[in-house]
């Protein structure tokens, strides 16, 4: 009956109850909806990151990642893909020859790293070949040494599809060599500093510039599943302790750093909608409190103990709460999924977004578990609130109050 | 034996300027169901006499007993409980819950005696229909008159079956019939029942009801007469 009185006690005064109600649903709304759109675009940059260039995992030689030299192959390469893939959790693997070279055009010239690849194996780990606009990914009709390039790269040496650009890297025995090659494609993804600094060739044909037969500097796998990335890598460490394996995370650290700020700021900005909230349910029960200081002393006259007076006050406060709560969880719910089927377009706000590899159509989206973070979040602001007023009406002195006119 | 025994209560308010002596050494006996009227000018103490007697105050010195209880040695949820037990209230107004209806107001005290809720719904339903009001059973304090809100009152603090009943001018805010009706109610529970009143007034027409008159004048018994 307590829960009934409660109940029926925060429609008394409704207009009073639905303004609270509507706050709480509306702060919610507001940053739910904030915080699905910034996962969503972490969650992008992730995936294109994953997706265009780190892949789940790589392999490497121990000291490949300290000087990218052309001696420091991965030992039996081709042997260790083909058992790699043979692995019911790995659903891809390539192996690319990497080298660090100059491309230039009559125009100009910049740094790039270049990744030999076979095109067939890479479709399987990158989607690179989606992001050509121009051109086409490794076709046919150029026989003789083509390159893939990015949008920004090709911008800045003012060249086109089937323009020639020259290669200049050192070989095997350290010596600078030298290559025509010609632009099949153009690729844009959506970051422009790896548009940039990233280009495509051919495995065959970097490997003869480089004299080496078959050089495999890195392993890119794909799994079937991301959350299976950490076992699979221990595995791994153990089945080839010579070798460096590397998740996502340890090739791309600033990612799950820029996950933790994201995750931070949510909160930050969470709390302070829920200090916010807080002071408005404050002020409601305390109203409330204040109004019927005559029936509650008559409650407490009747024989109503201090433990029941609490709970009635703390149940009232959690179903303004959670009716708010409900509502609010429910309207998000519903924006992020309709907002998520079309994406949200920030270009017209965000150009820039681009330059720190951001895209700037967003999918927000939000976890399960952080609708029922958000719920506990609120239940407890709505507990913590309920004690001031509480506290005031459980001093309420019987006699007095019933004198109160 | 007495159900109610008071020993030189005194009460001073200390909230104002100047302390004000509500009671000055009271010594009263109220026997099992006697049907007494505490009389006075406004001021004269009533209500700090029946807060004192009910537990909802503590004096400033003497000591009241319910029984065997010192009920001036009790604290916090023990007084909350020994209230709930033993005492029944009806105050001037703003009696019941106003969110429930008649009979869950009557109900809701059994429930916080944690009482079965067949025997809560069955009694509740038997005190509606001993005052009167059986097919108000449903409605809200806010629909009934003033004069139903008081019965129901009456029956809401018999429904703990209590050693005796305090009403502090119940009548106040009535016209006359319905003084007339729930004086009525409560003499017939009183004398079929045997249900102990006590209750203050400053209607005449109370007083002439009422087989024992208290007079208090200035925080002191002036005069205290039983009728025969
Ligand atoms: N909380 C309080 N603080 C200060 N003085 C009080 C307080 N309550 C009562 N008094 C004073 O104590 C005296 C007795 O008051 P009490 O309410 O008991 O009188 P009463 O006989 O019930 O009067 P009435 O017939 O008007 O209800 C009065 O002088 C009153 O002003
Ligand atoms: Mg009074």
């Amino acid at each position: 009956m307590l829960f009934l009185i409660a109940w029926r006690n925060i429609w008394r005064s409704k207009l009073r109850s639905l303004v609270i109600m509507f706050a709480i649903a509306l702060g919610l709304w507001g940053g739910l909806f904030v915080i699905a759109l910034s996962q969503g675009m972490v969650n992008q940059r992730m995936d294109a990151l994953i997706e265009t260039s780190i892949s789940h995992l790589q392999i490497h030689h121990p000291q490949f990642a300290d000087n990218q030299q052309v001696k420091w192959v991965i030992p039996k390469g081709q042997a260790l893909i083909d058992s790699l893939r043979r692995l019911p959790e790995v659903r891809a693997a390539a192996g690319r020859t990497v080298v660090m070279g100059m491309v230039s055009s009559a125009a100009a010239g910049s740094g790039v790293q270049i990744d030999g690849i076979i095109p067939a194996a890479e479709r399987q780990v990158s989607k690179i070949y989606e992001k050509i606009t121009e051109g086409a990914y490794f076709d046919e009709s150029v026989k003789r040494n083509p390159i893939l390039i990015g949008k920004k790269l090709a911008t800045k040496l003012k060249v086109n599809v089937r323009s020639k650009i020259i290669l200049t890297l050192q070989d095997r025995h350290g010596n600078i060599t030298a290559g025509a090659f010609r632009v099949v494609g153009i690729f844009e993804t959506i970051s422009s500093r790896f548009d940039e600094h990233q280009v495509y060739v051919r495995a065959e044909d970097l490997n003869h510039l480089l004299d080496t037969e078959n050089a495999i500097h890195e392993i890119a796998l794909i799994l079937h599943d991301v959350e299976a990335v950490d076992p699979v890598a221990t595995t791994l460490r153990t089945q080839l302790p010579a070798l460096k394996v590397e998740t996502w995370k340890e090739t791309a650290p600033e990612l799950d750093y820029i996950n933790e700020i994201m995750n931070q700021t949510s909160s930050i900005f969470m709390l302070i909608i829920l200090v916010a909230l807080a002071f408005g349910i404050i002020n409601t029960m305390l109203m409330a409190i204040l109004e019927r200081v005559r029936e509650l002393g008559m409650l407490m006259a009747v024989g109503m103990n201090k433990f029941r007076l609490f709970s009635m006050i703390l149940l009232e406060t959690l179903f303004l709460a959670a009716t708010g709560g409900i509502v609010g969880t429910l309207v998000s719910m519903g924006t992020v999924w309709l907002v998520a089927r079309t994406g949200i377009d920030l270009s017209v706000f965000a150009e820039g977004l681009r330059d720190f590899g951001y895209d700037t159509v967003i999918y927000p989206v939000l976890a399960p578990e952080f609708y029922l973070e958000v719920g506990l979040m609120v239940f407890i602001t709505a507990i913590l609130s309920a004690l001031y007023p509480a506290w005031k009406a459980l001093k309420l002195h019987p006699a007095e109050a019933i004198r109160t006119i | 034996m007495a159900v109610i025994r008071t020993k030189d209560l005194k009460k001073t308010y200390n909230s104002s300027m100047v302390p004000v002596h509500a009671l000055n050494g009271i010594d009263l006996t109220i026997e099992k169901g006697e049907f007494t009227a505490l009389v006075g000018p406004s001021g004269s103490g009533k209500t700090t006499l029946l807060n004192l007697i009910g537990g909802l105050d503590q004096p400033t010195s003497g000591k009241v007993w319910v029984e065997e209880t010192e009920i001036t040695q009790l604290k916090g949820n023990d007084l909350i409980d020994f209230r709930l037990k033993s005492i029944g209230f009806v105050f001037q107004a703003y009696n019941l819950i106003p969110v429930l209806t008649a009979q869950e107001n009557i109900e809701f005290i059994m429930l916080l005696q944690k009482r079965p809720k067949k025997e809560r719904q069955q009694r509740a339903l038997e005190l509606l229909n001993a005052v009167g009001l059986k097919d108000r059973a449903h409605n809200r304090p806010g629909q009934l008159s003033g004069g139903q809100q008081q019965r129901v009152a009456v029956a809401r603090a018999l429904a703990a079956k209590p050693k005796f009943v305090l009403a502090d001018e119940p009548t106040a805010n009535l016209d006359s019939t319905s003084t007339a009706n729930l004086l009525d109610l409560m003499a017939e529970l009183n004398q079929q029942e045997k249900v102990t009143f006590i209750f203050s007034t400053h209607d005449q027409r109370v007083i002439d009801r009422a087989r024992r008159v208290v007079w208090l004048e200035d925080g002191r018994i002036l005069s205290d007469e039983t009728k025969m």
